[in-house]
């Protein structure tokens, strides 16, 4: 499919080259000949691709659940906008923007993108985007390994564990340590210890999340920014909820030199994982040790101002084996949307839907925390979602949600033992009164049923 | 492209368009920031511009216009595969149960997405000759990196840990070395030889016990098949070393020869060059990382598996007497690569594009992509030289060296000579071991009018050039901008637009 070539086209093709068929064209060694037949599914037309697809898609029955699923992929209101303009052909099949004379509209797209994620940030520069914020993570890390050549990164327990793992699988590659930090009975960085672990100087980085894996906002005070930046650590911020970004403290305003996070939040679908859209930002200093791709503002030769990508000589295809990164194909279409997001949001919108937000969770809160027998875990601010204890195995509660057609959140026995019956629960502007409701009313059922046996 | 005068004037950005009180209902708010968290946490100002929903249509729809994609011309661009990409496949990938569909909604509620992972993953099997695919990976630099850490996770298990050294033709992609680097291996550049291949001899050479992996693309970038892999695969075992495929170059050989039967261990894949998905203007892309049977023990989690689904018999359709599910408990895995499982909506647009074609359709696929780049090849060196002058894959290299000595003309000026009319420029000066290299990648879904067209195009060019070379060396006219001064962009970085009220920090 997709290929317009007649047999007449062939067979003028093959003569101009000078060979007798189309399989004398890709004619290997015997050696390293096809030792099988292909095996897969015989070919189907345009109508039965979309059937076997709407038959997969009938087979995603938690696509269409009551969902407060949340801990790093979040369900947020998406203006249809987006995806008129982002379909559009242009953007969905340019290349990498290096030919800026035929990319100016893509180009200009990314450097107002790099705009928005300092502005939301903070922050004095930002890249073209990376996969995700788990390897936004990983690259800031090895940002600050470049910056001051130490070989133990610090790292809050209370970071998104899948950003932990990914963190760890980078480190085992370059043979740099990672420990972590403790939490505080409030859900908590443990500051007092972190200035304490980083007395000795012995840290390249530390990264603290905030709001944080429980939603909790979790930022450095004074005395912990003052021991981070006498210790010579860098100090990173992760976000894994960008949409907080439009609500607190910017992180550079508490100190941190490098952010880095995920953008999925601004108009990206959740798509089961992905592609969603990694930004990294940083402060002038660590500019040329920036991975990725980053677009500057210049003059064509007619002294017209235009856009290109720009500081090459960081990147593998200039640097290869002493570049920053490897990174090459990055998340450019995601992070488009995400641009066209936040233009149609603006400042008004963003804080409509933080304010929505903060609203949601606390409705949440409050309805399930009434619930005898279920008590919110941790007494610090959060952001638009918290961690439930329910006071038997959280796996049980969460199947029997399940059966009454609700996805109750995320069980974090998973990743801590000591919280096996702790619910990670996330509310949204898309949580309605009615889905509050019927959490509460399922809840209420299966918290009653546990309590009586 | 647009060519109208008007585009020479550049677009505001949307910082310099907005206006208070433009804002546009999307949401319901939920009250003031400060009814629910401590004024301590919260931000003073968002300085983010309101603009209207028209504004901003209109200005992202002439920002399109200002872009140039496979939709609007021919994209001879080498090493990149830049094939039509199929609509039907983002329709699929954009219904609803697929898009909406949360990372953390349980297994037994995701059967369809999953069922989408596993037939992806075993159909790649089958197609490439390895044991597994990982999903995993987000683009191909990081499915080299996974499979780089694989390789080391390997070795140390085996007590090999002196195998430091990683082996890289110098016709490699810059990923090769760059994420060999990142997984703490030595990178060794290996000289191809005068027929632009890797040197049986040359490679046994700097093999010993301290070799890990040799990374290579077959077709070589210079769009050559190397004749000699299975004697080169069967040095590097003999070695202990590790073979790795970087599958950038995928649509050459796909259903016709495999990197599994060459001799290969580990392997990538660049979907969204192989499999149409959109480039998307540099992403996001889709890498998976594909293993032999001794490997698989080390692939990134989660993998999808199948078992025998409870209750089910054999009146059910076979799919449906498995379940599938995410397996997460792989002791000796490296672990995993990104935030969650996949690019899961790119899964969706590769295995549509793998049902509409079949294994057959595949094969023919890359013999059409094959024939395109000969059919280029035997007409452009009429006009230009082609160094490695014999029976190319999917793409060829052209040098522009005479053409400068004779004319002052180079590579890049002949790219930018075709961006005004009408074409994206050749992959320009890699491999590096070609000088003015121009590398030509036309792919299977252009039309021999589409080729024709370029090729005349191409020869009044290089005719232009000898009659006039200024003409060319001034190069693009008629696009919306010209030639761009990079040196004042990398010394004065000018990588944001900054509020004219207040400095950088906000």
């Amino acid at each position: 499919m997709y290929t317009p070539h007649t047999d007449k086209d062939i067979r003028e093709m093959l003569a101009a080259i000078g060979v007798a068929s189309l399989e004398e064209l890709v004619r290997v060694p015997d050696a390293v000949r096809l030792r099988e037949p292909i095996d897969i599914v015989p070919a189907l037309c345009e109508a039965d691709i979309q059937r076997r697809f709407e038959h997969f898609a009938r087979k995603n029955t938690g696509a269409s659940c009551i969902s407060f699923l949340g801990a790093g992929a979040y369900r947020h209101y998406i203006p249809p906008a987006i995806a008129a303009l982002a379909m559009r052909g242009e953007f969905l099949t340019a290349y990498t923007p290096y030919q800026a004379e035929v990319s100016q509209g893509y180009l200009q797209a990314i450097y107002e993108w790099q705009t928005y994620i300092c502005l939301l940030t903070g922050l004095d520069i930002a890249n073209a985007s990376v996969y995700d914020g788990a390897t936004a993570l990983a690259e800031a890390a090895i940002m600050a390994l470049n910056a001051n050549n130490r070989k133990r990164i610090l790292v809050s327990r209370a970071i998104h564990p899948n950003y932990r793992a990914v963190l760890k699988t980078y480190c085992d590659g370059l043979e740099i340590e990672i420990d972590e930090a403790p939490l505080k009975a409030d859900g908590s960085t443990d500051f007092d210890a972190v200035a304490k672990m980083l007395e000795g100087k012995t840290y390249s980085a530390f990264a603290v999340q905030s709001p944080n894996f429980f939603g909790v906002v979790d930022t450095p005070d004074a005395a912990a920014q003052q021991a981070i930046k006498n210790s010579g650590t860098v100090s990173i911020a992760v976000v894994a909820e960008a949409l907080a970004l439009a609500a607190l403290t910017p992180p550079a305003q508490w100190g941190a030199e490098i952010v880095v996070g995920e953008g999925q939040s601004f108009g990206v679908p959740l798509a089961y994982g992905g592609p969603y859209v990694g930004f990294i930002a940083s402060n002038k200093d660590h500019m040329r040790r920036i991975p990725g791709r980053l677009v500057g503002k210049t003059l064509d030769v007619h002294g017209n101002e235009a856009f290109v990508l720009t500081l090459q000589a960081r990147e593998q295809h200039i640097r290869r084996e002493r570049a920053t990164s490897n990174i090459c194909t990055n998340q450019a279409h995601c992070a488009l949307i995400a641009t066209m997001y936040l233009a149609f949001m603006g400042k008004t919108g963003m804080r409509d839907v933080a304010s929505a937000n903060l609203k949601r969770s606390r409705d949440l809160a409050t309805r399930v925390s009434s619930i005898p027998g279920i008590t919110l875990q941790f007494e610090a601010p959060f952001f638009n979602e918290f961690v439930v204890n329910v006071h038997q195995p959280a796996a049980r509660v969460l199947a029997a949600l399940q059966e009454r057609g609700i996805l109750g959140g995320v069980d974090l026995g998973r990743w801590y033992p000591e919280l096996s019956e702790c619910i990670l629960m996330t509310a949204t502007e898309m949580t309605t009164t009615a889905d509050i409701a019927a959490l509460g009313d399922a809840l209420a059922e299966v918290a009653n049923v546990a309590l009586s046996v | 492209m647009s060519r109208l005068a008007s585009d020479h004037t550049a677009s505001p950005l949307i910082f310099e368009i907005g206006q208070d009180g433009r804002a546009n209902k999307y949401v319901d708010g939920g009250g003031e920031l400060s009814d629910f968290l401590p004024e301590s946490a919260l931000r003073g100002e968002l300085p983010l511009p309101d603009n209207s929903e028209l504004d901003v249509v209109r200005h992202y729809t002439r920002l399109s216009q200002r872009t140039f994609g496979i939709d609007v011309g021919f994209y001879p661009l080498g090493s990149c595969t830049m094939k039509y990409n199929p609509r039907v496949n983002d329709t699929m990938a954009n219904l609803p149960p697929m898009r909406d569909l949360h990372p953390y909604a349980p297994d037994e509620l995701s059967q369809g997405a999953l069922q989408v992972m596993y037939e992806l993953e075993r159909t790649f099997c089958s197609l490439f000759g390895m044991a597994a695919f990982s999903l995993n990976p987000a683009a191909g630099a990081h499915a080299e990196l996974a499979a780089l850490l694989i390789a080391k996770a390997y070795f140390k298990d085996r007590g090999e840990t002196k195998r430091d050294k990683v082996i890289v033709p110098d016709t490699a992609h810059g990923t090769n070395p760059a994420s060999a680097a990142m997984c703490g291996f030595k990178v060794i550049s290996l000289k191809s030889d005068e027929r632009g291949r890797v040197s049986v001899d040359e490679l046994k050479k700097v093999l010993g016990p301290d070799t890990a992996v040799c990374m290579m693309t077959n077709p070589n970038t210079l769009g050559l098949f190397e004749d000699h892999i299975h004697e080169i695969t069967k040095a590097v075992h003999d070695a202990g070393g590790l073979m790795y495929y970087d599958g950038a170059n995928g649509n050459a050989i796909m259903g016709n020869v495999r990197p599994g039967d060459m001799g290969f261990d580990l392997m990538h894949l660049n979907t969204h060059k192989t499999f149409t998905i959109p480039h998307g203007g540099g992403g996001a892309g889709h890498g998976p990382v594909g293993v032999a049977a001794h490997l698989v023990d080390y692939l990134p989690t989660p993998y999808v598996r199948s078992r025998p689904k409870d209750g089910a018999d054999e009146s059910l359709a076979p799919s449906d007497q498995v379940e599938f599910y995410l397996d997460f408990d792989m002791p000796k895995s490296i672990g995993p690569m990104r935030s969650f499982w996949s690019n899961f909506a790119h899964a969706v647009r590769a295995l549509a594009y793998i049902y509409a074609n079949g294994a057959e359709g595949l094969a023919k696929v890359s013999q059409l992509a094959v024939l395109n780049a000969n059919y280029i090849r035997v007409k452009v060196r009429e006009f230009l030289e082609t160094p490695y002058d014999e029976i190319c894959r999917h793409e060829f290299v052209a040098s522009a060296q005479e053409l400068k000595k004779e004319t002052g003309v180079r590579a890049l000026d002949i790219a930018k000579a075709l961006l005004d009319r009408g074409y994206m420029a050749p992959t320009m000066y890699f491999p590096l071991i070609v000088p003015e290299c121009l590398m030509v990648e036309p792919t299977e879904t252009e039309s021999k009018e589409t080729l024709d067209g370029f090729i005349e195009t191409l020869r009044d060019i290089v005719a232009e050039a000898k009659r006039s070379p200024e003409a060319i060396l001034t190069a693009p006219k008629y696009t919306v901008v010209g030639r761009l001064d990079e040196t004042r962009a990398a010394r004065q970085p000018d990588l944001r637009w900054v509020p004219a009220s207040s400095p950088s920090e906000q």
